[in-house]
């Protein structure tokens, strides 16, 4: 018998791909994707430099926002942005989880289909629609709350002061009813994607529902812990919505009753009034910050949801998805 | 020992919790539809389609510019990010263990949790400061941005559904890598890029942040697109901040518009995902 050896290509050519045609016309545009982000970075710090530069790490201890005077701390917007997108979270986390259970673990097969779409069809509203209303709407019911508030209620700190309606609690309201379809759909498929005998073996061994339940949270938890904090990254960005019903009066403040503000809002009422180089970089140094902390927060839950893709491989395809719904 | 009383108790405990989390979150949907609907629909008449607004304190006037003008820049986008966002997930479903690959989706992946306000201070820097002028083209720009992480993840998802098959047939025939995917593998997938781009429509149609210092406002009826240009989302903020009430009533015609637009076009998405899932009989 005589043999036939099969050689690979020759290896001073195969560091020339067989179809460089394709490689090289569609890579191009794979490379403007990664530029733009690149850019953005980039042109976010140069823009910044002359505020960067004067203030310091002053910019974000100081709490005096004063463009006329040539003052500029930004302590009270991180702040802002910090305890609402807190805020919400602590509404939205909970109410997002019930929905994810209860879709994939409860509902009977004919409700899902409906009530999935619906939740999609919330998360498709456009923000500036939420600021509607939650300007004409939820803003007077909770000036109507918060005038009902009990004296003794109101010596606690995060109750003083009047009741305006626009300030940290709508925002706080509005965010969370944003954040949740949000949470909840990439929940959903998180909990999808646990395998089936885990419920299995928990009702083998006479689990209760909750149990059950909590058997399948438990092999979840990071993922869970992934959609939660993926809608706080949604929170901490979101502009227009916050704009609309947080009062925009930069304060440090506990009180939910206070008008504050947030970072993207003071950039989208100030941007186009800033009349010195210094106040647009001021401006364009607290954009770059909010870059920096959603990009951190997004990359630390899309970690979480990867690793619990990795532990098993049918859960994989599942989680793939659940990445994928977060996009 | 718990009893099991008290474990049942918990446990119907646990499921009304959830019952209860989702009546709280179709609430405030369903408050959000009857208001839109109820304060949209008495606003709205052909004059809110057929007019330019009129000045502060006269009644009447509508958003036809600003309708045109979201048409005008959300085409512009499009023209910028379907090509981008189609080809990117081309290579990267093409060569998926590629480290540019790999880096392309985890940039997708970043692109899309970047606030859009940010996007608009980017495309400020780029395009409106260094010739001076607000225009039509930088809002286009920034809402292009906004829509290719979405149509690369929902394009790229689809290809790696396409049979592999398929690919095989088409190279066992003696099709080059590139005509195999252009002329079998992009086409089985149509239906789902198409569904990328429906959503990506969705979600940018009705922002805001990015247009606000890019395509600024414009009171006037325009279609240059080198000049500023009104559009729907950024009209409709710009009255419900106002202090008269019947430019609030316009704002919610304008809000019942958008939310029209954005759900025609998620139906839409809805029709071609399932058309697909018809096909490759899932």
């Amino acid at each position: 018998m005589e043999h036939t050896t099969i050689r690979p290509r020759s290896r001073l050519l195969s560091f020339l791909p067989a179809d460089i045609t394709i490689r090289w016309g569609t890579g191009i545009f794979a490379v403007l994707i990664v530029l733009i982000v690149a850019a953005m970075g980039i042109e976010l710090t140069r823009e910044s430099m002359l505020s960067i530069r004067k203030f310091g790490f002053d910019f974000w201890r100081t709490q005096t926002w004063d463009p006329v005077q040539g003052e500029f701390g930004a302590l009270p917007f991180i702040w802002g942005t910090l305890y609402s997108s807190i805020l919400a979270l602590l509404i939205a986390g909970p109410v997002a989880m019930g929905i994810a259970v209860f879709l994939s673990e409860l509902c009977p097969p004919r409700l899902r289909q409906p009530l999935v779409f619906m939740t999609e069809l919330l998360a498709a509203i456009p923000s500036i629609v939420y600021g509607l209303w939650g300007m004409f709407v939820l803003v007077p019911a909770v000036r109507q709350l918060e005038s009902l508030t009990p004296a003794w209620l109101k010596t606690m700190p995060l109750f003083t002061g009047p009741p305006f309606g626009f300030g940290m609690l709508s925002a706080a309201l509005i965010l969370a009813i944003m954040v949740v379809p949000f949470s909840s759909s990439v929940a959903r498929e998180v909990l999808k994607s646990v395998p089936i005998t885990q419920r299995e073996g928990a009702y083998a061994l006479g689990a209760t529902r909750f149990e059950a339940i909590q058997a399948v949270l438990f092999y979840a938890r990071t993922g869970v812990i992934g959609a939660i904090m993926l809608g706080f990254g949604r929170a901490l960005g979101e502009t227009m919505a916050v704009t609309m019903v947080i009062g925009n009066t930069p304060q440090l403040s506990l009180s939910l009753f206070a008008p504050q503000y947030t970072m993207a809002a003071v950039i989208a009422n100030e941007f186009t009034e800033a009349d010195s180089p210094i106040y647009l970089d001021a401006l364009v140094e607290i954009g770059l910050v909010l870059f920096v902390i959603t990009l951190v927060v997004n990359a630390l839950s899309r970690m979480l949801i990867w690793s619990m893709a990795r532990q098993k491989k049918p859960a994989r395809v599942a989680t793939v998805k659940a990445a994928e719904a977060a996009a | 020992m718990n009893g099991i009383g008290l474990r049942k108790l918990k446990s119907a405990l646990f499921v009304g919790f959830c019952l209860l989390s989702v009546l709280l979150a179709l609430t405030p949907v369903a408050l959000i539809f009857f208001f839109v609907v109820r304060q949209g629909i008495q606003a709205l008449n052909v004059d809110f389609f057929t007019q330019v607004p009129r000045p502060v304190g006269e009644l009447g006037g509508g958003m036809a510019n600003a309708i045109i003008g979201t048409l005008i820049m959300t085409g512009l986008g499009s023209l910028f990010a379907i090509p981008v966002g189609v080809m990117a997930a081309v290579y990267v479903s093409e060569f998926k263990g590629s480290r540019l690959g790999t880096l392309t989706r985890f940039a997708a992946d970043t692109l899309n949790g970047v606030p859009s306000i940010v996007v608009g201070i980017f495309v400020y820097a780029i395009v409106v400061l260094p010739v001076k002028q607000f225009s039509a083209l930088a809002g286009g720009l920034a809402l292009g941005i906004m829509m290719i992480p979405i149509i690369t993840r929902t394009t790229e998802e689809l290809l790696l559904l396409v049979p592999s098959t398929m690919r095989e047939g088409a190279l066992a025939l003696g099709a080059t890598r590139a005509r195999a995917v252009f002329t079998v593998i992009l086409p089985a997938a149509l239906p789902g890029i198409i569904t990328g781009i429906l959503l990506a429509l969705a979600r940018i149609a009705g922002e805001t942040a990015p247009l606000l210092f890019t395509a600024l406002n414009n009171q006037y009826f325009s279609t240059t697109i080198t000049q500023p240009m009104a559009s729907l989302p950024v009209q409709v903020f710009n009255y419900a901040t106002s202090a008269f009430p019947d430019q609030h009533r316009q704002a919610w015609a304008g809000a019942l518009v958008l939310v029209t637009i954005v759900f025609t076009c998620s139906v839409l998405a809805r029709f071609a995902t399932r058309r697909l899932e018809r096909i490759r009989g899932f």
